[in-house]
């Protein structure tokens, strides 16, 4: 359906599978998705860390993150909280319904780069969707890392995404699967505790490893301030940036932080560069 | 490229020579000049300073439809982009910004729509004898006769034009007017020589951006962008008639079963720009916004572009409804470093 190489027209797809993964106001909703035509499937080429602009005719499109690894399948995967016009749109669609796809956009996780390091996540709340891809692409590739260690919370067990995938991750010893709850809860059998604290509790080695944060501002800030305490350079430390977008390919503007715009030089950033960008954390 | 002349009384005949194509010329509105397409045997007086709104409105459009549906149809369209068009009278300055925007539209992957337009475009500038009052082209690497996205540079000789072509779009303009045209020798061309000095020497304001952009990251805390940005009103006018300002708003319309997606100019200087939906801010007041207007022009563009997105117009002076000025605001700036 793209037509003359328009970046603005986007690929029609259709909704195969819809599941909440937490409830609430601000409801968190995973979709999967497969773009209808045969040979934009082929061609569809993205890597973990990427995102796309999803929409709904007539309403709009807003730039989730495709919370899926390549390694699955010919399919993608996002997960939508429901906040403004758009994730309310998309919130009521269901399997069988179209959905408009345009991506991937974005730079990637430098995951060829990281071969033979072991591979840390920090993840807290919806910022578990980008995590998601690394976990995934590194389990289906196993053998070329040198390990992989998860840290994930939230505030309540509800409100933690993919918690099913994860509680059997947690069952596997060649994976390292920590979740954690901000609060006591009845028949909760992992960690309670914020998420920079169980890091610090883990106490991991910097040596030859690579930690990946994401999620609320908050968190990202004590994880950092953590991953410093235990050793960790800036330059082993990733984490994703997000902010309003409307084009996805650095025309309209408005993503910029600094010099940067999060949609083309983002929304992957090493910690070295940026720390240099008083914006980034604004 | 040829330079020719034009008889003054000839210039209704050269006008109506250019009429075949989608032709805008500038055109008195109360007290301002805009372009707009022209009326049949319209021949624009070339007597204003410039048009308040910026003729890059001709190939990026205020509202622009990106393409048509229909509620619960699947198949889009998209409008085709199809007609010659003419800009008549454009001042250099104006021009030379459509080759700074299509940097942006061009780099990575291209902007059909814009660049379509570009393509389509014939640019019929108009030097400055009389620069305006807030005009500072000149320290931003323009003129007052600069040809850079000019296909044609008219030039006012007094009784004649004098018309050099710049580019084969220039050339084929001179080639469907030659019957009016006489040859222009050795004189006019001096003419045209003393009179741009001398109107180089009108140009009253002026900033030196030497160390400007390497020097603006270090400023980031100054106490300089509350001071600049007090007064502002974050009206949007300094961005909207800017013509290098290219940033711009996707929305969808529905009107009875027809839809479309449209992209229309936003501005940097209005909160919902950068607004999260989850109620933060990036840059939740007047001081990041101005700050970010400043650093996008003369740091972060020169970074990625390799030039300043700033002709000196002087518009965003002009119209300011609180007075700020970029020309203060940058000489601040160098007295911080």
């Amino acid at each position: 359906m793209r037509t003359n190489n328009n970046p603005y027209i986007p690929y029609n797809a259709t909704v195969e599978d819809t599941w909440y993964e937490t409830g609430g106001e601000r409801a968190i909703k995973t979709f999967k998705v497969v773009l209808d035509d045969e040979e934009v499937r082929k061609n569809w080429n993205h890597c973990p860390g990427q995102c796309a602009m999803i929409g709904v005719l007539g309403v709009g499109e807003s730039m989730i993150s495709i919370s899926c690894s390549p390694t699955e399948g010919e399919f993608l995967r996002f997960s939508v909280m429901r906040m403004g016009k758009v994730t309310q749109a998309l919130h009521q669609l269901e399997p069988g319904d179209k959905i408009t796809v345009r991506g991937p956009y974005g730079n990637s996780f430098p995951l060829d780069e990281w071969q033979g390091k072991h591979i840390l996540t920090i993840g807290g709340g919806i910022g578990q969707a980008p995590m998601r891809p690394i976990v995934e692409y590194v389990k289906a590739n196993y053998d070329d890392y040198g390990g992989l260690t998860m840290i994930y919370g939230a505030r309540t067990s509800g409100d933690l995404c993919f918690k099913g995938e994860f509680e059997d991750m947690a069952q596997n010893d060649e994976l390292s699967c920590h979740l954690t709850i901000d609060v006591e809860e009845e028949d909760w059998d992992h960690n309670v505790g914020f998420v920079p604290s169980m890091l610090m509790d883990l106490n991991p080695s910097p040596e030859n490893t690579i930690a990946i944060t994401c999620g609320p501002p908050i968190m990202i800030r004590f994880v950092l301030e953590n991953l410093k305490k235990l050793g960790f350079e800036d330059a082993q430390i990733y984490t994703t940036l997000e902010n309003r977008m409307k084009c996805g390919i650095g025309k309209c503007g408005r993503c910029n932080t600094g010099g940067m715009y999060v949609c083309k030089d983002g929304p992957v950033f090493n910690y070295a560069t940026l720390k240099e960008i008083p914006e980034a954390f604004a | 490229m040829s330079a020719m002349l034009l008889n003054k009384e000839k210039w209704p005949d050269f006008v109506g020579k250019l009429a075949g194509k989608n032709l805008w010329v500038p055109r008195a509105d109360g007290d301002a000049i805009r372009f707009a397409p022209a009326a049949e045997g319209e021949a624009p007086a070339l007597d204003y300073s410039n048009s308040r709104v910026p003729p890059k409105q001709a190939v990026f459009p205020q509202t622009e439809t990106l393409f048509r549906f229909k509620v619960d149809g699947e198949d889009l369209e998209v409008p085709q982009i199809e007609d010659q068009t003419v800009l008549l009278g454009v001042r250099p300055c104006d021009a030379r910004a459509m080759t700074i925007i299509d940097k942006l539209f061009s780099w990575d992957e291209n902007d059909p729509y814009y660049l379509k337009r570009r393509e389509m475009v014939t640019m019929i500038g108009l030097a400055c004898t009389e620069p305006g009052l807030n005009c500072f082209c000149s320290s931003v690497g323009g003129s007052p006769a600069s040809t850079e996205g000019l296909d044609l540079l008219i030039v006012d000789l007094g009784e004649n034009y004098l018309l050099e072509a710049v580019t084969e779009k220039g050339e084929a303009v001179l080639k469907d007017t030659a019957d009016l045209l006489d040859e222009a020798k050795d004189d006019p061309i001096q003419q045209k020589e003393k009179i741009i000095k001398e109107a180089e020497q009108k140009i009253k304001r002026s900033v030196d951006p030497e160390g400007i952009p390497e020097g603006l990251p270090r400023l980031w805390e100054d106490p300089l962008w509350q001071r600049v940005s007090a007064s502002c009103l974050g009206c949007g006018t300094c961005t909207f008639l800017c013509p290098t300002c290219h940033c711009f708003d996707i929305q969808d319309e529905t009107e009875g079963f027809e839809s479309r997606r449209c992209r229309t100019w936003d501005s940097c200087m209005f909160g919902e720009y950068t607004l999260h939906t989850s109620g933060h801010n990036p840059r939740p007041t007047r001081r990041e916004r101005t700050r970010n207007r400043i650093n996008h022009k003369y740091s972060y563009y020169v970074d990625k572009f390799d030039v300043i997105a700033c002709v000196g117009c002087g518009r965003c002076i002009n119209l300011c409804p609180v007075n700020i000025d970029i020309v203060n605001i940058l000489g601040q700036v160098k007295e911080a470093l």
